[in-house]
């Protein structure tokens, strides 16, 4: 018997679409849920920081100090919520969260200013949130950064000195995502998260419900191989994760603007490599578990977890200690997130992305291979009692 | 062809340091009724799973089909039908598509398929509800149409796994016609229960008890040739009293309860219904009836443990 006759590999697909159709829940899990997360990660997962509720405590109130307070007024970074009178005002309203930042100007500002005494202005953050008060804390510096070297160059013009320039001009510039907006940074690392969590748990669950229900050693006894079975099965489970895949790009291109700059065959062979891998993971845990819960616990701990936090996902790899930054090298999603960035974001070809690649097809090799042999080993324990003793 | 359709010899199978199947030897002719009888974890399904392959064994030797079930399992599975007590069907499919899954499983194509698929639904009596939703069946149903499946293939040989389970009677009774149907048609029919008035449907018998086959034989010569003593039956309102005190007495061989009536094993039946009469009178149990009643399987069945676990003394810690 030849290995590469599958005969009795469409009688399995055939199976397990019906099945698939006939479980509305499993259906919905696998094809909308994927677009809800991203919905709710898209909008949740926002690290921009922009329109920070901003109050001022102007008490100077000269031209300067309102030229001042104009230039928070005039970003889209910062929006003027309160004026307040005097600074000990400004803690009961931050407490309710009414405002973030404070802007407070002494009375001596314009003062101090044309007298050339370097006036001292007070920006309060609120802490509370470090990734929102940082970014906060360093737009406002920046912001008195420029205002402060427009007014030394004024203040030297009018002592004659014209023509002056600041010594070094920095230009920075943000490539691949020139305005830094974390949707677009997040869209690739969500794909690659909801892809290895649904595919993997949905997966899990279909060999251990035929376990359960027994139809398993009816299988075994029939002429269907292992690998069939497994084809069988993950052939209908890839189409369907595919398809939410092309869900999740569409809504990403959509409403938050992330277009595919590289070659999109580029895109659909990571896609399919990842998704076979994290099939093949599925069906593994399936193979060597017993009971639908104990398939879905270890299902979501080995890909929620590790993809989450250790892909690179939202916490950048670099900034890990050593030693979590070598157990990353062993999730798949880290490769896939890093090609999905470099295809979709940076518009690379595979020259750049090759290792990826290489990893992402060892991962399904494995995960597939180990899934083949294990399967067929998983039966010569000891039978689970199917009944309590009577 | 073989002698025999199945052929045991030795076959043992340890969990850990927990022996199953324990050294179990059988022959079983073609075209037979074989059944299996023994409780629950009695080694049954152990079994039934080795000699399918669905199952390593430790140590000893089975043939089926003339195929080793060791060195041959592919060729072994090509020869049988098997059905396991969950009724392995798929509830989410519809009885058509049952059969044509299993069908295909099994290679079968095209016009075979097509050919079986109405001999299926006629013998399981579900023509006309081919479009149902297999989980929307009764389980007599459901167990007609799992045996329908797994004889798609038209084996010599079936492996039924206490397939009576959790059936009603009626329903107990028509699959048994069934089961007559098969082994009149020459397949060799291996059947496990715990129900002993199934054992009267077969044509041979093993006891299983702790791993080791402990009577055989058909159902007449084991009721016959087994229990030898006379068993009267005692009906009272206070058996289980009836029992401790009927136990210490010496001319009592055995006792056994069977729901409101005790049954003694006694040497001699009338001077055991003297005696039993006189013994209870004194503790004050009224004896509302006494007969001699003969034995069936499970008196068979109950005297062969009690004496093997007297053999084997009280060391063995199973249940």
């Amino acid at each position: 018997m030849s290995v590469l006759s599958l005969c009795c590999l469409r009688p399995v697909i055939r199976k397990e679409f019906r099945q698939i159709r006939r479980d509305a829940r499993s259906l919905m899990f696998m094809t909308f849920l994927p677009a809800f997360m991203l919905l709710l990660f898209g909008y949740a997962l926002n690290f921009d920081v922009k329109h920070i509720p901003l109050a001022v405590v102007d008490q100077d109130g000269s031209r300067a100090s309102r030229d001042l307070v104009d230039r928070f007024r005039t970003t889209e970074y910062f929006d003027l919520k309160a004026v307040l009178p005097r600074t000990a005002a400004i803690d009961p309203v931050m407490a309710r969260e009414d405002i973030r930042a404070a802007l407070v100007i002494p009375p001596t500002f314009s003062d101090d200013l044309l007298a050339g005494r370097g006036p001292a202005v007070q920006v309060i953050v609120d802490g509370s949130n470090a990734m929102s008060g940082t970014t906060a804390a360093g737009y406002a510096g920046a912001i008195l950064q420029s205002y402060s070297g427009r007014v030394t160059l004024d203040a030297l013009g009018r002592r004659g000195l014209t023509g002056l320039v600041v010594p070094l001009d920095t230009d920075v510039r943000v490539w691949y995502n020139p305005e830094l907006r974390s949707a677009r940074f997040l869209i690739p690392g969500l794909m690659a998260f909801i892809l290895m969590v649904i595919v993997t748990v949905s997966t899990a669950f279909s060999v251990v419900r035929e376990k359960e229900r027994g139809t398993m050693d009816q299988i075994r006894l029939s002429s269907i191989r292992p690998l069939e079975l497994i084809l069988g099965k993950v052939v209908p489970y890839a189409a369907i994760s595919l398809g939410s895949a092309h869900l999740v790009l569409l809504l990403g291109q959509v409403l938050f603007g992330v277009g595919i700059r590289g070659s999109y065959p580029l895109l659909l062979a990571a896609i399919v490599l990842f998704l076979t891998g994290a099939l093949g993971q599925g069906i593994l845990i399936s193979a060597v578990t017993r009971t639908q819960q104990v398939a879905f616990l270890i299902a979501i701990l080995t890909t929620m977890l590790p993809t989450f936090i250790l892909s690179g996902f939202v916490f950048p790899i670099r900034n890990m200690p050593a030693v979590i930054q070598a157990v990353t090298y062993l999730v798949p999603a880290r490769y896939f997130l890093a090609a999905l960035r470099a295809i979709i974001l940076k518009g690379v070809g595979l020259w750049a992305v090759w290792p990826q690649f290489l990893f992402l097809a060892g991962f399904a090799a494995l995960s597939v291979g180990a899934a083949a042999v294990l399967l067929r080993r998983s039966e010569t324990e000891r039978p689970r009692r199917r009944r309590g003793r009577r | 062809m073989p002698e025999y359709a199945i052929e045991v010899k030795d076959l043992t199978k340890r969990f850990g340091d927990f022996t199953a199947v324990d050294a179990v030897s059988f022959e079983v002719e073609r075209g037979r009724i074989f059944g299996f009888l023994g409780a629950n974890g009695a080694g049954k399904s152990t079994t039934i799973r080795m000699l399918c392959g669905l199952l390593d064994p430790t140590s000893g030797m089975a043939s089926v089909g003339g195929f080793d079930i060791r060195r041959q399992p592919e060729k072994v599975k090509r020869a049988i039908g098997y059905m396991s007590q969950r009724f392995s069907l798929y509830e989410d499919l519809t009885v058509a598509e049952n059969i044509r899954f299993f069908g295909g499983a099994y290679g079968l194509t095209g016009k075979a398929l097509d050919a079986r698929l109405p001999w299926v639904l006629r013998m399981a009596g579900l023509a006309g509800r081919e479009r149902s939703l297999t989980r929307t069946l009764s389980a007599g149903w459901k167990q007609r149409l799992a045996l329908g499946c797994a004889v798609l293939h038209e084996p010599k040989i079936v492996f039924l796994d206490e397939p009576t389970g959790g059936v009603d009677p009626a329903s107990r009774r028509r699959f048994w016609e069934l089961i007559n149907g098969l082994s009149e048609g020459g397949v060799t029919v291996f059947v496990t229960t715990h129900y002993m008035d199934e054992a009267e449907y077969c044509n041979d018998i093993r006891l299983i008890h702790a791993g080791r086959i402990v009577a055989g034989g058909s159902p007449q010569e084991l009721k016959t040739a087994v229990i030898r003593n006379p068993i009267l039956e005692v009906s009272s309102d206070r058996v289980v009293d009836a029992m401790e005190v009927l136990q210490k007495e010496p001319w009592v061989l055995e006792t056994s309860i069977f729901g409101t009536s005790l049954h003694v094993s006694v040497a001699d039946e009338s001077e055991g219904r003297r005696l039993i009469r006189e013994r209870l009178a004194r503790a004050g149990i009224a004896v509302l009836r006494l007969d001699r009643i003969r034995p069936s399987l499970e008196d068979v069945f109950i005297h062969k443990i009690e004496e093997q676990d007297g053999a084997a003394g009280a060391g063995e810690g199973r249940p």
